[in-house]
C-alpha cells in the first residue's frame, strides 16, 4: 500500500504497487470515458508548488484532483511566490502541508522532493526536480507501453533526441532496467545520457549508445522520441542540420514494426513530422491523455480514496 | 650491519596505523597538517603489512583527532586503528568505524544538488560500496567515487 508515502523516484514504487495503480487507472479511464461525475476526494486539497514552469504536468494534476472532486491550490510562478524572498523550501513545505493534504512540486533542483517530504508528514509528489527524477511521467509512459502494446516485459525500445538534459529519459531508464528491457539510445554525440545515469543501469540491462537511428529502428517495440531544444546549440544552422537527421517522418515510421508505437512527452516541435500523426504508430496524443487518469489513480491511492 | 633503522617513539599523541596504502598524505591534508606546526610527525608509506599486504601509518606528537576527523578518515581509511599514546605507551586504542551512513562529511558532487544549497539539513549519503568506495545521495541519487570523495574531502 503506497498509502500516505512519498513518491520521489519510480523506485518508490515496487511492481505490485505498479500494478495497483494501472488496474486503478483503467477504472479511471472507463470513468472518464462515461462522463461519470466523481467524488472521492471532496473535501481534500491538492497543493501544487510549481517552482519552475510548467503547463502541461501542473494542468494534468490538477485536472485529476478536480475529477476527483478535490480542490487544488499552488502557484507556478516563482516570482510572485515566497521564494523570491529567499524562504527555503523546508519553510515552504511545512506552510503548504498546514493548508494541504497532498503537495506536488516541481523544482529546479535535483533532490527537491526528497528534501520536501522530510519537512513534512503528508505525501509529497515530484512533478519533475531539475534533471533528475519524473515519477508520473514514467508511470503514464509505462502505462501507455502495456495499454497500446499489451505488455512491459521484454521490451525493445529506443529512446532517441536529447538524453543529456531529459528528465522524462532519465526517470523512464531507471524504470526499464527494472523490467528487464533492452535499450537503445540514440542521440546527437553532445547530448548523450550523462554517465551517472548510464551507470546506474547498465550492469542491469542491455544498452546501446549510437547516434544513428537507422540501426535499431526495424526492430524496436517502441521509438520514444524526446525534444532537442534550440538553446542547447549556440548556432542555429548546427541545430537545423541536427534536427533534420532526428526527425521522425513517414519514411522512417514506415521502416517500424506495425505492431510499434511512437512516444513523446510533449510538446513537440520538429521532431516529429505532423504526417505522422495519423499513422496508427502514433501515440504521444493518447499518451499525454492517460496522463490524467494515472494520476487520478495515484492520488487516490495516497489520499486512501475510497472507488 | 644493523638492517633496522628505528623512528623515535613519540611521547603524547597519536598513531594512526593500517592506513590503506597511498592514502597518507591525504590524511595529513584532512588533519590540516602541512609540517609547519611545529609537531613531529612521522609517516611511513608503504610498509609491508601482514593483514593488508602493504599500509600507510602516521604518528603525530602533540595531537589528538576530533570526531570530524575520524569520520573523514573511515572514508578513506576504513581499515585505520588509532592508538592514543600517553607518556609513550598505548592508553587507548579503537578503530575508526565506517557507518551505513554518511552525514555532514562531504558535499554532494552534483552541482545542482538540493543539499547544495542553504537549506536546513546536512549532506547526507547511503554508502552503496565500502570497496571500492560509492557513496549515493540520499537528496537527489548521485553516486560519488573514491575519486570525488578523496576532492571533496
Ligand atoms: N610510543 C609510541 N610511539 C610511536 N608509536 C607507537 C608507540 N606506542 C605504540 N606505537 C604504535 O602504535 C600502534 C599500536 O600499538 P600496539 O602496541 O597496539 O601495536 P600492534 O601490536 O602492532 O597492534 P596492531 O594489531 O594494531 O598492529 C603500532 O603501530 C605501534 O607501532
Ligand atoms: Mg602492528
Ligand atoms: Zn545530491
Amino acid at each position: 500500500m503506497i498509502k500516505n508515502r512519498s513518491i520521489a523516484s519510480i523506485d518508490d514504487i515496487s511492481e505490485d504497487e505498479m500494478i495497483e495503480i494501472f488496474d486503478l487507472t483503467e477504472k479511471m479511464l472507463s470513468a472518464l470515458e462515461s462522463q461519470k461525475k466523481l467524488t472521492p476526494m471532496a473535501g481534500k486539497i491538492m497543493a501544487t508548488l510549481f517552482f519552475e514552469p510548467s503547463t502541461r504536468t501542473r494542468l494534468s494534476f490538477e485536472s485529476a484532483m478536480n475529477r476527483l472532486g478535490g480542490d487544488v491550490i499552488g502557484f507556478s510562478d516563482v516570482k510572485s511566490s515566497s521564494v523570491s524572498k529567499g524562504e527555503t523550501l523546508a519553510d515552504t513545505i511545512r506552510m503548504a502541508e498546514s493548508y494541504s493534504d497532498i503537495i506536488v512540486i516541481r523544482h529546479p533542483l535535483e533532490g527537491a522532493a526528497r528534501l520536501a517530504a522530510k519537512f513534512t508528514a503528508k505525501p509529497i509528489v515530484n512533478a519533475g526536480d531539475g534533471s533528475g527524477q519524473h515519477p508520473t511521467q514514467t508511470l503514464l509512459d509505462l502505462f501507455t507501453i502495456k495499454k497500446e502494446i499489451g505488455r512491459l516485459e521484454k521490451l525493445d525500445i529506443t529512446l532517441v533526441g536529447d538524453l543529456k538534459y531529459g528528465r522524462t529519459v532519465h526517470s523512464l531508464l531507471i524504470a526499464l532496467a527494472r523490467l528487464n528491457a533492452t535499450v537503445h539510445l540514440v542521440s546527437p554525440p553532445t547530448l548523450r545520457i550523462p554517465h551517472h545515469v548510464l551507470s546506474a543501469v547498465s550492469e542491469k540491462i542491455d544498452v546501446t549508445e549510437s547516434d544513428d537511428l537507422s540501426k535499431v529502428i526495424r526492430d524496436t517495440d517502441v521509438l520514444y522520441v524526446t525534444r532537442i531544444q534550440k538553446e542547447r546549440f549556440p548556432d542555429s544552422e548546427e541545430y537545423q542540420k541536427l534536427i533534420g537527421s532526428y526527425s521522425i517522418d513517414p519514411d522512417v515510421v514506415s521502416r517500424m514494426k506495425k505492431t510499434s508505437i511512437i512516444m513523446h512527452p510533449l510538446p513537440r516541435v520538429d521532431e516529429i513530422r505532423p504526417e505522422v500523426d495519423t499513422l496508427p504508430q502514433a501515440k504521444y496524443f493518447r499518451q499525454a491523455f492517460y496522463g490524467v487518469p494515472v494520476r487520478m489513480a495515484l492520488i487516490m491511492l495516497l489520499l486512501g480514496g475510497e472507488f | 650491519m644493523d638492517k633496522t633503522l628505528l623512528i623515535s617513539k613519540i611521547k603524547d599523541g597519536t598513531v594512526i596505523d593500517h592506513v590503506k596504502a597511498g592514502m597518507s598524505l591525504k590524511v595529513l591534508s584532512i588533519l590540516n597538517i602541512t609540517g609547519r606546526e611545529n609537531l613531529t610527525v612521522s609517516v611511513g608509506m608503504f610498509v609491508p603489512s601482514k593483514r593488508l599486504g602493504f599500509k600507510d601509518v602516521l604518528k603525530i606528537e602533540q595531537r589528538s583527532l576530533e570526531r570530524s576527523e575520524l569520520d573523514k578518515i573511515a572514508l578513506i581509511a576504513p581499515d585505520a586503528s588509532i592508538s592514543i599514546i600517553r607518556d609513550y605507551v598505548v592508553v587507548e586504542k579503537f578503530s575508526v568505524a565506517l557507518e551505513d551512513r554518511v552525514i555532514g562529511i562531504i558535499k554532494c558532487s552534483n552541482h545542482n544538488c538540493i543539499s547544495n544549497t542553504k537549506e536546513p539539513i546536512r549532506p547526507e549519503f547511503f554508502v552503496k560500496s565500502r570497496n571500492p568506495l560509492v557513496l549515493e545521495c540520499i537528496y537527489c541519487d548521485r553516486e560519488m567515487f573514491e575519486s570525488e570523495v578523496l576532492a571533496s574531502l
